[in-house]
């Protein structure tokens, strides 16, 4: 399936239908990148205000979450799609779980931030948290791009990403561990970043997910559960 | 201490992967085998070098636009194109191994192994019992135990017995449509066929109808191979084991249904059970 090949449809208003739904996902998976980029940035810069920004913004999150099952219920009922169609709409069902998935952990280190600004102590660790939150945001970036040009290539490149995450995430709660020995007065915080960087590292298996469900979409194969090597083989081959 | 009670689901892999796992054609046994197949209509080549395998006791739906051949191939294997003035065919069917268009091959004798249902219900101006009888009576059958028996047991079989048993010597002419329809198909049924065409069946059905047909067809194909023409693709989609895509004459894929309408191979099937434009 191709991307030129959604439209094309003899029924107009089934292509509306489906070009609509597509829109709303892409829609609501801005917000969720956006909240990310807010909530990390908020934890970083310990500004309580952006913190609270990322917070509500989860209500948007999760209203498109249910409009947009509301509506792939619809089409399943009444256009009963099939082949790419159907996938397109199975793969649209899973990947906004996903995507409300990602807001809920972006809402938690929301939370995080706006209890950690009113905290003194050490911010030297930031920096780890800043280079993950970078990290995990590309990943939203582009496994969204992915879904939205139907690219397996890129959804490939992605999934590549996340092992780079879970190294940054090891390497953070190394870090924190050595912090929490030297000084057990630090626990409380670098508990809070602990859970900061947890919830970023679940974000990148989000989206994740995401770049198997856009193989799913464009070549028929359920890759999920599989390694690296045959999610490519199973990308690469017609 | 109690002893620890271990839950188990009762499932292991292999049963949970059993479920993924799709009909595999290599393990059918093939009924009906069309080899290199063609018709003409005149100069106008209807079915264009048609090549595929029907396995027994599944159900293969064809399906295609208006024009594609579908129907002429159906009604190429029981011969019914014998009766059109100007057809002219070259390649083979091959029922059970034996060419049907072999010089000794009796047509009333194939027909009798290979019965077929109309898109209307055609059942004959008699009463419900002689309209099931009536195969058995041109062979010469007029024994009534026998013809009791079989009528009871085709009308079972066609899932109509419970509905006309009291009526069974009513004219067939005052049964609802999707009860015709069952009664043809228990007149077919009676004779013993190997296989079962059907040509657009349900196509003048309503809904519930519709439904009791299915169910009938699912349950017809433990004992007859099933071929089935339909234009309503989500009824291919719901009865049928195989699908093969027919365009202009010419068979562009077949597979197991699952793969059809999930992830077709050509992107004419896609866009044709997707209703695309080309």
């Amino acid at each position: 399936m191709r991307s030129k090949d959604i439209g094309h449809h003899i029924s107009a208003q089934f292509n509306a239908e489906l070009e609509e739904i597509r829109s709303k996902v892409l829609t609501m998976g801005g917000l969720v990148e956006q909240q990310t980029l807010d909530a990390v940035r908020a934890l970083v810069e310990g500004d309580s205000e952006l913190g609270e920004t990322a917070i509500l913004n989860d209500y948007k999150v999760n209203a498109l979450e249910v409009t947009i099952d509301e509506e792939c219920s619809q089409i399943l009922a009444r256009r009963q799609p099939t082949a790419g169609d159907l996938r397109l709409v199975v793969a649209i069902i899973k990947t906004i779980t996903d995507l409300e998935r990602i807001g809920d952990e972006a809402e938690k280190i929301g939370h995080l931030a706006v209890h950690l600004a009113g905290m003194e102590g050490n911010k030297q660790h930031f920096n780890a948290i800043n280079a993950l939150g970078e990290h995990v945001h590309t990943m939203i970036h582009d496994a969204l791009d992915a879904f939205a040009r139907l690219d397996v290539e890129q959804a490939l490149a992605v999934a590549k990403m996340d092992s780079k995450v879970d190294e940054q995430y090891n390497g953070i709660t190394r870090q924190l561990i050595t912090y929490m020995m030297e000084d057990p007065r630090s626990i409380t915080r670098s508990l809070d970043v602990m859970w900061a960087a947890r919830a970023l590292e679940r974000i990148g298996d989000h989206a994740t997910n995401i770049c198997e469900y856009v193989i799913y979409l464009v070549r028929g194969k359920d890759v999920r559960h599989t390694s690296i090597e045959q999610m490519e083989e199973a990308a690469r081959k017609h | 201490m109690s002893k620890t009670n271990h839950i188990t689901t009762g499932l292991d892999m292999d049963t949970l992967h059993a479920g993924r796992r799709r009909l595999s054609f290599k393990d059918e046994e093939i009924t009906l085998r069309i080899n290199n197949f063609n018709l003409y209509y005149g100069d106008k080549q209807a079915l264009k070098n048609v090549n595929l395998e029907i396995p027994r006791n599944k159900v293969t739906a064809f399906i295609g636009p208006s024009g594609c051949g579908k129907s002429t191939l159906l009604r190429s294997i029981n011969r019914m194109n014998d009766l059109i003035d100007n057809v002219s065919i070259k390649g083979e069917i091959q029922l059970d191994e034996q060419n049907i268009f072999d010089k000794s091959v009796n047509v009333v004798d194939l027909r009798r192994r290979v019965g077929m249902v109309f898109q209307r219900p055609n059942p004959f101006p008699k009463s419900i019992y002689e309209n099931v009888a009536y195969g058995l009576r041109i062979q010469g059958i007029n024994n009534r135990r026998t013809l009791d028996e079989v009528v009871e047991k085709s009308l079972h079989g066609a899932a109509l017995w419970d509905e006309v048993k009291d009526r069974l010597h009513d004219n067939a002419l005052g049964l609802s449509g999707g009860q015709q329809q069952r009664l043809v198909i228990a007149r077919a049924i009676a004779i013993e066929p190997e296989v079962l065409l059907l040509d657009e069946p349900a196509s003048a059905l309503d809904p519930i109808s519709t439904l009791k047909l299915e169910e009938l067809i699912y349950e017809l194909k433990d004992k007859y191979t099933i071929v089935i023409v339909t234009h309503n693709m989500q009824q291919a989609a719901r009865v049928s084991d195989y699908t093969a895509f027919l365009y202009m004459g010419e068979l562009i894929e077949f597979s197991d249904t699952n793969t059809i309408f999930t992830n077709p191979k050509t992107k004419q099937t896609e866009d044709y059970i997707t209703g695309r434009y080309g």
